[in-house]
């Protein structure tokens, strides 16, 4: 009935991403540094999500990285 | 604690409403006058004379070269707002103006920033840019709702109610049963949510104006820029058939379905919609027919909504809900709200 997950769709720095697994109830996110973390619901993916991400934006990511 | 953010901009009209004749209409609890000087620019500003409260916008209230003149004692006023006469004296108040608003004029709506106007930002007002584009032909309406702006929100980011509510009309079964990606920019203010249907059944909303039928590719993409502008970016093709590499889709149909959710008050919404297609251009009665039905899809919309409203109005504060994954862009909509009513402290 559907095929893959769509491509990455926002072009920003810091996206947060979240892929409902095919063939499962289970709820994929991913920070934008990378890490991803499965959920077995909304409430539980936006709050890793939104925790995840303290002291690593993506300014910070960068000046860590030099 | 309100929940409508301010310092934000959000659209009061289509430029199509606002002629040399006074037009109110209330934005986020404050009554606004709209009127258009003879140089076609819209003005903004309260719609409360200064004097007793009579409302310019109504009759016999009315516009005079560039001046609205209050229907109840004449007071004037110029198109700043400034007061620029009061009956019998010739000297006028110092505090007579009326508090104005900046205003815009773009992709067919008017948009009015409320909140501190020295931070309105005219470059910061979300494009939509189809609805006045060459290329694609436009339907459009508003209809006042009866609930809060919040529920209009959950129902447009998500799109599963399509097939309960919506049956018969832009519903099948497959909008229900395909999983979503939801995507998030924080900075940008975007919440984006993506549903590819790749073998959908055709719903008689895009079989009657595009033609195809039996089996379709359907996609649905939210683009949502919270507090007011929500675009879906919707796909239909024949089965298996891709846009090119280079992003062209020349065999696709596309119509771009934009709603502008502007609260009234704490509790009632003006609900702008507008679909723009970029085929059957020149079609009247594809007009007709996707006008007609969209209206009946917002209408089905409205009727939830308000007894919705009323549901939650009247139940003891900290009810539960329950989200599921089809929540989550609507989840993530709502935080974005949340920061944003409360000027970014959550």
């Amino acid at each position: 009935m559907t095929g893959m997950a769509p491509h990455r769709m926002l072009t920003g720095r810091e996206v947060l991403r979240v892929v409902w697994l095919p063939g499962s109830d289970l709820l994929e996110g991913t920070c934008h540094c990378g890490a991803t973390q499965v959920a077995e619901g909304p409430i539980e993916v936006w709050e890793w999500l939104l925790a995840h991400p303290v002291g690593h934006t993506a300014q910070s990511m960068t000046e860590a990285a030099r | 604690m309100s929940s409508i953010p301010r310092d934000q901009w959000y659209v009061a009209a289509y430029g199509r409403e606002i002629g040399q004749e006074p037009f109110g209409r209330t934005v986020c609890g404050e009554p606004i006058l709209f009127w258009r000087t003879r140089a076609g620019t819209v003005t903004a500003m309260s719609d409360r004379c200064v004097h007793r409260r009579f409302p310019l916008s109504q009759a016999p209230s009315r516009v005079v070269d560039d001046q609205v003149v209050c229907g109840y004692h004449g007071f004037t006023y110029g198109a700043d707002g400034g007061c620029v006469a009061v009956p019998g004296q010739t000297r006028v108040p110092r505090t007579a103006r009326l508090t104005s608003y900046p205003a815009m004029e773009q992709d067919s709506f008017v948009w009015v920033w409320i909140g501190d106007p020295a931070k309105a930002d005219a470059a910061s007002i979300p494009r939509a840019p189809w609805l006045v584009s060459p290329e694609y032909t436009t339907v459009s309406g508003m209809e006042p709702l009866k609930a809060r702006f919040g529920l209009l929100v959950d129902n447009l980011l998500d799109l599963s109610h399509e097939t309960y509510l919506h049956g018969g009309y832009i519903g099948t079964p497959e909008v229900a049963s395909t999983p979503i990606t939801t995507e998030v920019d924080e900075q940008a203010g975007i919440v984006y949510v993506s549903r590819h249907m790749d073998d959908a059944e055709c719903p008689p909303f895009y079989a009657k104006s595009t033609g195809l039928t039996g089996r379709i590719m359907r996609w649905q993409d939210i683009e949502y820029t919270p507090p007011c502008l929500y675009k879906l970016h919707s796909r239909i093709a024949p089965p298996g058939v891709l846009p090119n590499g280079d992003g062209s889709d020349p065999d696709a149909f596309h119509v771009e379905v934009v709603y502008a959710i502007t609260p009234e008050t704490e509790h009632t919404t003006h609900d702008f919609w507008a679909v723009a297609r970029d085929f059957a251009l020149d079609d009247q009665g594809v007009s007709d027919f996707l006008a007609e039905q969209n209206r009946t899809v917002v209408l089905q919309d409205v009727a939830a909504l308000d007894v919705l409203e009323q549901v939650i109005a009247t139940e003891p504060p900290g009810y539960q809900e329950l989200s599921i994954n089809i929540d989550t862009g609507g989840l993530a909509a709502r935080r974005m709200l949340a920061r944003q009513s409360t000027g970014g402290r959550v």
